[in-house]
């Protein structure tokens, strides 16, 4: 059995008398792929700014990559890599430029930088678009692109938050073999999405509904326990009881 | 870490190519047109004469006052009342009225009565223009009594001539003044803004999202958008006084260079930090823009450029001293047309110092890694 590189135990945040996220515990173990799940407002973005490190919970505890969320943010910030929904890379910089500045805020050095840009860009097929502007990039190679960067600097886990949205079925499948590369590497994959095809990639599949986690396990485990015949019947199943409007 | 951070935004300013021109540009062509337009000599007032004497003195006042090039006279109505239309309709300022026999009795019987009655819904065009007149006439009466008042009727009296000197603008030229004033004007929008607006962009556009995961500390994150800003600020106001002031305006300042930059660098460390401060309070572009504009206008209309802050009431006067942009106004005069040491700026140094350190601490606190 692998290390456990993200433990929560009843984190919870409230935003005044609203609870975002209610007591979810759960693990994921290294090199999982974890798919992290939920209707529009069922909380996963906050539950994952808290496992980052960039909010506060309100009570409950959790452990990530060894580091506690509470005052170990800096540390735990050196040792992810993070993924956000909106695009998150500089589209005025160039392809180059963008894998510079990342890794030189990881702490690169420039042999380092050179070595993992050569390879990076290789691996995507850039070559013509080395010092093009991101922004002249179409939407698939950027995501492709931020994923590349966010796991730059090899860390224990990286958090995607659904970074396929919006991205062709072909594209989509590209970018799932990078996340299997980097899995295979040793990195956590902590993953939303809305894809249910996804779902099926996942090792395991937590799925959120009000806040609180109601289903954890395999896709396969899932679909039986549900008797149902695909991640996409699981999912209706669940988010249908949802007394939240979604934001 | 810096080295990456300052790298970055020097290419994404450098790169934008309506942005980069208008920092540079708008500065300098404001700096060509707006000391030209704020000039405080008043030309051009106004007068209707009601001329009741028709003498040989009164045509003497009226031709006075015609060459003093302050005022153009527009009417001679025959009554005040005629006069009083004119006024009311915004077609004079001024209005003399020089009684019948003003000549014969300012010769005969001592003295006479001129009356004046202003327009006053511009205040200083008011003031100034009855000061002008004033003087005209006093100018006028002195004339007359030596001429034509038969000396042993003359009775000496004693009188007190004030004889003026305009130290350190000897010719009250008013550019000396309002340029160096606009410059600093300049620089503060220049900054604030830029910062301010450099700063929300990344909010806006998702980016600082991806920053605030990373390890580095905000402090630094800050530093990298100080510096970038700080260097531009310093070569606008180079470009400023170095070549706009010197050759089209001819000012060459008396003082020392090097402190008028030692104060620039905390000043403008001090209008970066408000910049930084604002966009850390706003979510959207707009929002900076307004609460800028808001800070611009209050950095304009009392900080001491047009008018001077001791003459302001108690509670406008106590703004003032918050705004940094007071101490800077005061401190490039001085140092530009007197020559003022660091000895002089002193307290100016310090309060500069002062605002530079909260705005910025107070930037560093409220900038938020954790929500």
């Amino acid at each position: 059995m692998n290390e456990v590189v993200i433990k929560t135990d009843k984190l919870t945040k409230r935003f005044g008398d609203f609870t975002a996220v209610d007591n979810i515990t759960f693990d994921v173990s290294q090199s999982e792929i974890f798919g992290f799940l939920g209707a529009n407002g069922a909380g996963k973005t906050t539950a994952m700014r808290m496992l980052c490190g960039l909010s506060t919970p309100t009570s409950g505890d959790a452990i990530i990559a060894g580091f506690d969320v509470y005052n170990q943010t800096e540390n735990i910030k050196k040792n992810i890599g993070y993924m956000s929904q909106k695009f998150s890379l500089y589209e005025d910089l160039t392809v180059i430029e963008n894998i510079h500045l990342f890794g030189g805020i990881y702490g690169l050095d420039n042999y380092q930088l050179k070595n993992k840009t050569d390879e990076l860009i290789e691996k995507l097929g850039l070559q013509g678009e080395r010092n093009k502007l991101v922004a002249s990039l179409p939407l698939g190679w950027k995501q492709k692109l931020a994923f590349s960067v966010a796991i730059l600097h090899q860390p224990k886990i990286v958090f995607l938050d659904e970074p396929t949205g919006g991205v062709d079925p072909i594209t989509r499948r590209q970018f799932w073999k990078l996340i299997y590369d980097a899995a295979n590497q040793g990195i956590t994959i902590f993953v939303t999405t809305h894809y249910m095809d996804e779902a099926e990639y996942c090792n395991r599949v937590s799925i959120m509904v009000d806040g609180k986690i109601e289903a954890l396990d395999t896709p396969v485990k899932l679909k039986q326990m549900f008797s149902a015949k695909s991640m996409d019947d699981v999912f209706l199943r669940l988010a249908r009881k949802a007394q939240r409007t979604s934001d | 870490m810096l080295r990456f951070l300052l790298r970055k935004e020097f290419k994404q300013i450098f790169r934008n190519k309506t942005l980069l021109p208008m920092i540079f540009a708008m500065p300098i062509i404001q700096l060509f047109i707006l000391p030209l337009a704020a000039d405080y000599e008043m030309k051009d007032i106004s007068v209707a004469i009601i001329d009741h004497d028709h003498s040989v003195y009164s045509q003497k006042l009226t031709s006075k006052i015609a060459a003093s090039g302050y005022f153009n006279i527009t009417a001679y109505p025959k009554s005040f009342n005629d006069a009083f239309e004119f006024i009311e309709n915004d077609k004079v300022d001024l209005i003399l009225e020089i009684p019948l026999n003003f000549e014969q009795e300012l010769i005969v019987v001592k003295g006479q009565k001129l009356f004046i009655a202003v327009n006053a819904i511009n205040g200083v065009k008011a003031s100034l223009g009855v000061a002008y007149l004033n003087r005209i006439i006093a100018d006028f009466n002195t004339n007359v009594r030596l001429q034509c008042i038969h000396p042993e009727r003359f009775n000496i009296v004693p009188t007190i001539r004030v004889t003026s000197s305009n130290w350190f603008n000897p010719v009250m030229n008013y550019r000396y003044f309002m340029v160096p004033g606009i410059l600093v004007l300049l620089i503060s929008l220049v900054a604030t803004y830029m910062c301010a607006l450099n700063t929300i962009r990344e909010k806006e556009m998702g980016t600082i999202e991806q920053i605030n995961v990373t390890p580095i500390k905000r402090t630094l994150f800050i530093l990298g958008k100080l510096i970038p800003f700080w260097v531009i600020g310093l070569l606008v106001f180079s470009f400023g006084l170095f070549i706009v002031a010197r050759f089209i305006y001819g000012i060459v300042p008396v003082g020392s260079i090097i402190l008028l930059f030692g104060y620039l660098s905390v000043y403008l460390i001090a209008m970066l930090g408000l910049g930084l401060l604002i966009s850390t309070y706003c979510e959207t572009q707009q929002q900076v823009m307004f609460i800028t504009f808001f800070f611009m206008m209050v950095f304009i209309l009392m900080s001491g450029i047009f008018t001077s802050i001791e003459s302001m009431p108690a509670w406008a006067y106590i703004i003032a001293k918050c705004s940094p942009v007071t101490y800077f106004i005061d401190v490039i005069r001085m140092v530009i047309l007197k020559g003022s040491g660091l000895g002089d700026i002193q307290y100016h140094f310090l309060m500069m110092l002062g605002f530079a350190i909260l705005f910025n601490l107070w930037a560093i606190l409220n900038y938020k890694k954790t929500m």
